[in-house]
């Protein structure tokens, strides 16, 4: 077993000012290898914005975002977003892709391709066009693409929030053996039903900022926060 | 009114008849105008393309210059060619003045901003609709620029047949570096307005016909195209 970093990324008193507004206010965030992570908190209330900062497709206005470094090198991410978006080629193809733009040569970018795709159960589709597939497949066809990358940390932004009960399921499923492999989860979601099913420990946001880290078993039954408490009690009936 | 019923039935009869000179003329004039956007395509796609995605300093200023360059007069082209080509022009040693190489340069030139600043417009959208998507894939936005080219390949069909149809309409620029020359630089638009004005009217409507049919097929075609990709790829 190799040596690991103690932490794989961190926010250190992150601000984002998004169009006149701080979507992220002084938020800071360690994240250690091991538990599965989501993220909750009111909409705008900052956690899309925490995922996008923290897997660099937002530069902080201030603070910074540091990545620990396994064996020497940093931690290995990909992000999977609510609408995964598809290029004009087949299921495979769209996998080869992400592997060939990350220097991965053949034979073993169509090796990883076909294994990638047989993990999420894709594989009778590989030759079918990304983009016809249905939600749910395309869905889990951007967890193959993300889990064909090898990522140490793997960043999930509602990735059901726009599928119907059975795919939602399917894609929970994807992610749990994920994260049973060792893949560093860290989700938002909307859905607390998936958040029981899929939390070690929950992240609160409030306004832009952390305001509770809390294992999930207790956050459900007693959160730390106000916020969190008004939250839940707003949000359960659903 | 008469004639001109009269002048459609000969032309009818010539492009029924198949006339050699009248088909030499059609193969010539296709032949080149494909030429020119094949070319227009090969500068103007990828420029329109980087400059959708690029982010460089300068880029305003060559998004408006393109934009201009679509209202290009042809026959300042046409004689911009002409001084270049000419014998003591810069590229006259080339000797391709009054060829059809000739031509299809300046059809190039006239097709490449069009291409260009189309093809921008549809690089641009497709690329709102990736760039977060690819850049968390870790993908350039150099290394995009192929990516989006190939993914948005079924709407720049339409963008390199507007280019074709620049390059198949173009009378003046094409005059005069070509010349006109019979069965050498003698396309349709030129050989329209020879004969037309030497009053050879059937001749005149018959590729005036020809002209637009041929515009018609590869419109037809290229929709042909769309479609069957929109339902095979979404």
């Amino acid at each position: 077993m190799a040596e690991r970093a103690s932490f794989l990324v961190e926010a250190r008193g992150v601000s984002v000012a998004l169009g006149g507004t701080l979507a992220l206010d002084r938020a800071s965030l360690r994240l250690e290898p091991g538990p599965r992570t989501v993220v909750l908190g009111a909409n705008g209330a900052g956690k899309s914005v925490l995922l996008r900062t923290l897997h660099g497709l937002i530069a902080p206005t201030a603070g910074v975002v540091a990545w620990g470094d396994v064996d020497g090198r940093p931690a290995r991410q990909a992000m999977v977003f609510q609408r995964p978006v598809m290029l004009r080629r087949s299921a495979l193809a769209n996998i080869g892709y992400a592997l060939a733009v990350n220097g991965v040569a053949e034979p073993q970018r169509s090796r990883r391709a076909a294994a990638a795709l047989a993990r999420v159960g894709l594989t009778a589709l590989a030759g079918r066009p990304a983009r016809v597939l249905s939600g749910g497949e395309q869905q889990r066809l951007a967890l193959a693409r993300a889990w064909s990358l090898e990522p140490e940390v793997l960043f999930l932004d509602e990735p059901t929030a726009s599928l119907d009960p059975g795919a939602t399921a399917e894609v929970e499923r994807v992610i749990a053996s994920f994260a049973a492999e060792g893949t560093r989860i860290v989700m938002t979601t909307h859905n607390l039903g998936q958040a029981r099913r899929l939390a070690d420990e929950i992240v609160f946001i409030h306004a832009g900022r952390v305001t509770e880290r809390t294992a999930a078993d207790r956050f459900f039954v007693q959160p730390g926060s106000t916020e969190a408490s008004l939250f839940l009690q707003g949000e359960i009936p659903w | 009114m008469f004639e001109i019923f009269a002048s459609l039935g000969e032309a009818l009869a010539l492009i029924g008849g198949a006339d050699p000179a009248l088909a030499g003329i059609v193969v010539l004039s296709l032949e080149l105008s494909l030429a020119a956007a094949v070319a227009g395509a090969a500068i103007g796609l990828p420029l329109g393309a980087l400059i959708a995605v690029g982010r460089f300093p300068g880029r305003r200023t060559l998004i408006v210059t393109l934009n201009a360059l679509l209202g290009l007069p042809s026959v300042v082209v046409g004689l911009v060619v002409y001084l270049l080509l000419s014998r003591a022009g810069p590229l006259g040693s080339l000797g391709i003045l009054f060829t059809p190489a000739a031509i299809v340069v300046a059809q190039t030139l006239l097709v490449a901003p069009i291409v260009a600043a189309l093809a921008r417009q549809v690089a641009e959208d497709a690329w709102r609709e990736y760039e977060e998507q690819l850049t968390s894939l870790g993908v350039s936005r150099l290394r995009a620029v192929p990516t989006i080219l190939w993914d948005a390949r079924f709407s720049l069909l339409t963008v390199v047949l507007a280019g074709f149809g620049r390059a198949a309409s173009e009378v003046g620029a094409v005059m005069i570096v070509g010349g006109n020359i019979d069965g050498v630089t003698r396309v349709m638009t030129t050989a329209i307005a020879l004969e037309t004005s030497k009053g050879d009217l059937p001749l005149a409507l018959a590729l005036g016909a020809i002209l637009i049919l041929v515009v018609l097929a590869v419109n037809a075609g290229v929709f042909a195209i769309r479609e069957w990709s929109a339902r095979r790829h979404g």
